[in-house]
């Protein structure tokens, strides 16, 4: 076991990309110094909601060793990933930390055979030593996600439907048994009785195997119904996270409130109020680029402090809140411009 | 008088591979009306045959498709046409874009990265439609995207420099500048936060107020589905199970797939059990016998095994094909 009985110590992510052209582009920060970490002992599923474009994809990327942060960096069982070089290295990581992506279709070549692409994983990563030895192996993990080899057998990915190619790509991520699943958007194309056959899932590896999930997603009601913990991202900061409970029951920073607000009911009893007009930002690079709360132009509660400085992140209860409202300089601020 | 009446419709995936050929049967008799002036939602099970659904309808038929049986006739005013049948000159000059427009899932990835947003558009339309008068177009284009409230300089700008739910927006409002009479959404709102997505489809309600057209608005999320749509179709396997006007759908649902779907839903402050459907999803190159929910369903019985439930009328506007459910001799 490692020294610091974490199975994942995120420490001061920061990712900046280069926009625009050579010469005279911006910067936009996409991860903003974002810390969360994993215990070894005790599994548990996290969720990364929030804005789209907030930067969780690019997290996810970080936690994959698919891209350096810019700063700070990341641990797996106590190793920098930094430090990972050799191939062997990177593919013992690979075992244990596996991916499933936001578009399906873009885990599997469409010239390829899904299921050979299957096989090829099995062998691959060592839990089979040759193809008669997968077929076990890759039909238990489909299986796991209500599919079977026979179904996918000799199917291209074009085939298949989008709910199904999800599902063959949940089972691709199971066949090396992970100890972290990053899971981005994995419900997103399919049906409501199997997004919750794929949570329950990821419900069941938690209990069962001991195997930590990191579940990216902007369903939030399957987010509160698995989840332990949650953190909701705005323009590369994690601007609220906290139990799911107490986050998605009592959202305390006002860009949460508005995200509880606009999630649809699902039944059709309050749809005048959901019809309620918002107002949305346009382009991104405008709210990344801002000084200050990238909330700070949409915020009902902006104050002039707001547009100075990066909020502080604040503990209220269990939550801990990127928001001028709950710390002490905004009472200064406020008493002083007399809102 | 309906805008759309589709009848029978049978359209299958054809394929051959190392000589085995096979045969998805995606859309098996599928039979409704789509009206003037309503969000029709169609929901199911994944992969149950949605996509393939809108792809005849809106002829965008190509193989391995093929619409074998059925029609598909629109009216639109003193103009009607029979999609199976269109030549696909006809549907460019006076179709697409002018009486149908297509919002795909994913639709603005489409666009030129070194395009600015109306230039992409005034090539796609140039194609489909032969704009004459360019100058006409761009004020046509920039007055439509204002009064939805989206300011215009959205339309010169690179897609890249607007945000996937903008870019959402964006691509919906081009594709009504013409006023369709009938739009066609697939996942409109898919890889969207709820606050954005809250803003795209409040924006579909909106154009369908103002032109009183019709829109189809595919999606999983049940939620928008409750919020959005006036009647819903709930498919399973390539079939209707059922489908009624939205508030029956959800609060007096008959057909047991749409129970069960309506039951699985999760909603934050509340953390019972749900479970989701046993037995695989079935298999459209070899589809149950009889009811094709048989193998899955609850309430099975002898009849369901071997015979087609019948979709019929139980109560006005309200259809279930299950043999549990008696057709209403109103
Ligand atoms: N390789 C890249 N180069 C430049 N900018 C990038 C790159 N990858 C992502 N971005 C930008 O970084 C920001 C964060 O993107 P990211 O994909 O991480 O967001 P996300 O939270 O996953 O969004 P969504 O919910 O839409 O999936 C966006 O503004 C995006 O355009
Ligand atoms: N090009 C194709 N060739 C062969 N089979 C196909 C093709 N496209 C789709 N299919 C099959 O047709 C069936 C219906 O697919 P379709 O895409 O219409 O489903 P859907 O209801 O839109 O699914 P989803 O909810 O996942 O979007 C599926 O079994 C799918 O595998
Ligand atoms: S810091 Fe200020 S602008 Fe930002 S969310 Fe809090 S109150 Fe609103
Ligand atoms: S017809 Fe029979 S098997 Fe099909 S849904 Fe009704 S009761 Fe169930
Ligand atoms: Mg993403
Ligand atoms: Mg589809």
């Amino acid at each position: 076991m490692s020294v610091s009985g974490k199975l994942l110590d995120v420490q001061h992510v920061t990712v900046e990309f280069h926009i625009g052209g050579l010469m005279g582009g911006t910067l936009l920060t996409a991860v903003n110094d974002v810390s969360f970490s994993l215990d070894n002992d005790k599994p548990e599923i996290l969720t990364l909601a929030g804005e789209s474009g907030s930067g969780k994809t690019t997290l996810s990327r970080v936690l994959l060793r698919d891209l350096e942060p810019t700063r700070g960096k990341v641990l797996f069982e106590g190793r920098d990933l930094s430090a990972i070089r050799k191939r062997s290295e990177f593919n013992e990581f690979m075992k244990k930390v596996q991916p499933v992506f936001q578009n399906p279709f873009e885990t599997f070549s469409p010239l390829r055979r899904v299921d050979a692409y299957l096989f090829d994983t099995a062998v691959n990563f060592g839990m089979a030593s040759n193809r008669r030895g997968a077929v076990k192996v890759v039909d238990d993990a489909l299986h796991n996600v209500g599919l079977s080899l026979d179904e996918v057998r000799q199917r291209y990915p074009h085939e298949l439907s989008g709910g199904q190619i999800q599902r063959v790509s949940v089972a691709r991520a199971l066949i090396s048994k992970p100890k972290l699943i990053l899971a981005d958007e994995p419900v997103s194309m399919v049906d409501a009785s199997l997004r919750m056959e794929i949570v329950n899932l990821f419900q069941k590896l938690r209990d069962e195997q001991n195997v930590s999930v990191i579940y990216i997603t902007h369903d939030l009601a399957t987010a509160y119904y698995i989840s332990d913990r949650i953190g909701i991202m705005l323009r590369g900061y994690v601007v609220e996270s906290g139990p799911v409970e107490d986050v998605l029951e009592r959202p305390a920073h006002p860009y949460t409130q508005l995200l509880k607000e606009s999630v649809p009911e699902p039944a059709p009893k309050e749809r005048e109020s959901w019809a309620k007009h918002i107002a949305l930002g346009t382009t991104e690079v405008k709210e990344y680029g801002r000084i200050g709360c990238k909330f700070a132009g949409r915020c009902p509660h902006v104050m002039d402090i707001c547009r100075k400085a990066d909020p502080p992140d604040v503990q209220v209860g269990q939550q801990t809140v990127k928001c001028y409202l709950y710390s002490e300089d905004a009472e200064k601020s406020a008493a002083g411009t007399g809102h | 008088m309906a805008l759309l009446s589709v009848k029978n419709l049978h359209a299958y995936y054809q394929t051959e591979v190392y000589g085995i050929s096979r045969t998805v049967r995606a859309v098996d008799g599928v039979s409704f009306d789509l009206f003037p002036n309503e969000i029709y939602g169609v929901a199911g099970e994944s992969s149950c045959g949605k996509t393939t659904l809108i792809k005849v309808i809106s002829g965008s038929i190509k193989p391995p498709l093929k619409a074998l049986e059925g029609s598909v006739n629109y009216t639109f005013g003193d103009y009607s046409v029979d999609m199976l049948r269109a030549s696909q000159d006809e549907l460019r000059q006076n179709v697409r874009w002018k009486e149908i427009s297509y919002v795909m899932q994913g639709s603005m990835s489409v666009l030129n990265p070194v395009r600015r947003v109306i230039a992409t558009f005034r090539d796609i339309v140039d194609t489909h439609e032969g704009i004459t008068d360019k100058q006409k177009f761009l004020e046509q284009t920039r007055a439509h995207v204002n009064r939805l409230g989206l300011p215009t300089d959205v339309l010169d700008a690179y897609p890249h420099q607007l945000s996937g739910g903008m870019r959402q927006r964006v691509a919906i409002a081009l594709a009504t500048v013409f006023q369709p009479s009938l739009i066609i959404a697939d996942e409109p709102t898919t890889a969207l936060d709820v606050v954005v997505q809250r803003g795209v489809l409040q924006m579909i309600k909106e154009i369908q107020a103002i032109s009183s057209n019709t829109v189809l608005l595919v999606t999983h999320d049940m939620a928008v589905h409750a919020n959005v749509a006036d009647r819903l179709m709930i498919m399973y396997a390539g079939r209707i199970a059922e489908e009624g006007p939205t508030e029956t759908i959800f609060n007096e649902p008959l057909h047991p797939y749409t129970q069960h779907l309506i039951r699985s839903l999760p909603m934050i402050g509340e953390r019972s059990t749900k479970v989701s459907l046993e037995g695989a999803p079935p298999n459209l190159a070899h589809p149950p016998t009889g009811c094709r929910f048989h193998p899955r369903c609850p309430y099975v019985m002898d009849v369901c095994r071997t015979e087609v439930p019948e979709l019929v009328t139980v109560k006005e506007r309200h259809r279930v094909a299950c043999h549990l459910v008696k057709e209403d001799s109103l």
